[in-house]
């Protein structure tokens, strides 16, 4: 199963948290590939993909922060308009969810990050539409 | 099995009327003998042929913890000191303490009392009854110790503190029930564990009493859990003989409060009023049976509630909470009465959450409830959290009519609760 690590970081809603928490990655000398920051209300969720997955949970956790890993798929698609909507068109179609997704391009590849509770079935439908899921080595190397 | 079968199971009709003739009986005894309770009662404007059905309670005046402290030592003696046979006294953090009388038939039916709430949680002639609770002018070793020995335990009357010498009785006698603070056997539990005693395997503890200190529903299963025993909660208070008024049986469904002796009323702590069964409120109880000093309407600023319906135990008497705090810990909200410990209990049955809490105040009676996430809860999603969140409020809202913002934080970010912990901060400006 080709799915990629996400660290989740449980932050409150207040000013230097997210200072606190890219310090601790930036001191265990961790890089940071992608990041997305969700805010509800007080607190909020910090997701990282980072180049040493193991490492960032255990530093981040031995400061006292909440930690949970999540698995995603990272998919290359073509660079082009309509992407995103064919991506979601195809698993709509198979009655996925989709629970988070965001995007970005790099070396000309455009990759989606995929976040839902139905992995297996969502990487099966991509791959048969001919788009490839990329394992974490495969995306940590683009 | 019933310690006393024929009054534990009454007819409730059959124990109201027995109620209302203690009552008669104790208004009297105290209007002619209480020099207080006389003026009190002249003030009121009720005399105790007044008194027609017990719906007539309300008209006379409470008796409260200052007035126990001002007839100090011995204004609300309702017998010659020649019939007293014990002193207890309940000595309060600042000025007077209170005096506590016993004549031989107070202690009698005291003892009698803990005689029930022993066998109703299954207690035996034979088992081994080690009291770790406080003797001397407190009340709560002393009544227990005359309870258990009529119900034929051999009581070890060891006292609190001392784990080594404890655990050596234990271990060498083979204790089977104990009977301590909720703060002791969660120290105790922690002595064991450090001195390599698994209390399953070395120990024969099969029951603990706890009781004369708060604590929730959570603390219970820790006891539980740690001592491999079964854990029943036991209310009482000084003014009041001590423990015995109110104890759970085996279901552990709330406390049965033993209406026989003790008339129950739960009042608004500010109006005086009494409110519907079911609603929370200060405790008020009224001697039904005591001689040396019969006390009526007495506040004892406990909060809890009439708990609804019958006891699968068949026992009639009915249960009250856990109580849930005290009436100076009050916040009022919106004009509603609040009490923490009814936010706590609600946080407190939920998985998710920890054990720390902030309750703040501010603005103009904006309520916010912070509380740490426990670690386990934390999955990476916010629509969880969120979730949580709501579900939160829900249920806060649901148990204190009011509806607070709720803010989760971080585990371990709140100030750890260490005995009475500053849990509220009030902010408002009124
Ligand atoms: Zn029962």
């Amino acid at each position: 199963m080709n799915a990629i690590r996400l660290v989740a970081v449980f932050a409150e809603n207040k000013p230097g948290q997210t200072a606190r928490v890219t310090r601790i990655l930036a001191d265990a000398r961790v890089n940071i590939r992608w990041t997305t920051i969700a805010n509800s209300g007080s607190f909020g969720v910090l997701k990282f993909l980072v180049d040493n997955c193991d490492l960032a949970c255990q530093r981040l956790r031995e400061k006292g922060l909440m930690v949970s890993t999540l698995r995603a798929l990272a998919v290359e698609v073509p660079d082009i308009p309509g992407t995103l909507n064919a991506v979601a068109e195809s698993l709509a179609a198979e009655q996925i969810n989709l629970d988070n997704t965001s995007g970005f391009v790099a070396n000309n590849k455009a990759i989606l990050i995929i976040e839902t509770h139905d992995l297996e079935r969502a990487k099966a439908v991509l791959e048969q539409k001919g788009w490839r899921v990329l394992s974490e080595p495969e995306l940590l190397n683009i | 099995m019933f310690w006393d079968p024929d009054y534990e199971t009454i007819d409730r009709s059959e124990l109201e009327r027995i109620q209302l003739e203690r009552l008669q009986q104790t208004v009297r005894r105290v209007a002619t003998r209480v020099p207080f309770y006389k003026q009190k009662l002249a003030e009121a404007g009720v005399t105790p042929d007044d008194i027609r059905s017990l719906n007539d309670l309300r008209r006379l005046p409470f008796t409260t913890n200052a007035d126990l402290r001002d007839n100090y030592p011995n204004g609300l003696l309702a017998v010659d000191l020649d019939n007293v046979v014990r002193l207890h006294t309940s000595s309060g953090t600042t000025g007077k303490p209170k005096a506590i009388f016993f004549s031989a038939g107070d202690i009698n039916r005291a003892a009698d009392l803990i005689a029930r709430c022993f066998i109703m949680t299954g207690v035996r002639k034979g088992d081994v009854f080690q009291n770790m609770m406080t003797y001397g002018l407190f009340t709560g070793a002393l009544v227990m110790h005359y309870g258990a020995e009529k119900v034929g335990c051999l009581v070890i009357p060891a006292g609190p503190g001392n784990s080594e010498r404890q655990l050596l009785l234990m271990r060498d006698f083979r204790t089977t029930v104990i009977h301590l603070t909720p703060s002791y056997a969660l120290y105790f539990a922690g002595f064991l564990g450090k001195n390599g005693v698994d209390p399953k395997r070395d120990l024969a503890l099969r029951r603990a009493f706890v009781g004369a200190e708060p604590h929730t529903e959570e603390t219970r299963r820790k006891i539980q859990e740690s001592l491999g025993i079964e854990v029943y909660n036991s209310y009482g208070l000084s003014e009041m003989n001590g423990p015995g008024v109110a104890f759970e049986c085996i279901h552990k469904t709330g406390m049965h409060l033993w209406e026989d002796h003790y008339l129950m009323e739960i009042v608004d702590p500010q109006t005086g009023e009494p409110l519907p069964e079911g609603a929370t409120g200060e405790l008020v109880l009224t001697t039904l049976t005591r001689e040396a000093m019969p006390l009526l309407r007495y506040r004892t600023r406990d909060v809890t509630s009439v708990i609804p319906g019958k006891c699968p135990c068949g026992r009639t008497h009915r249960r009250i909470n856990r109580i849930t705090g005290r009436t100076d810990d009050m916040l009022i909200v919106r004009g509603v009465n609040i009490y923490p410990q009814q936010i706590e209990r609600v946080l407190m049955s939920m998985p998710s959450l920890g054990h720390n809490y902030l309750i703040t105040l501010s603005g103009l009676d904006e309520m916010t409830v912070k509380v740490e996430l426990a670690e386990t809860a934390f999955d990476g999603s916010v629509e969880h959290l969120v979730q949580l969140q709501n579900q939160i409020v829900e249920k806060l809202r649901a148990e204190i009519l009011v509806k607070p913002k709720v803010e989760l934080v971080q585990s371990g970010t709140l100030p750890v609760s260490e005995g009475k912990a500053k849990r509220v901060v009030d902010q408002r400006v009124l």
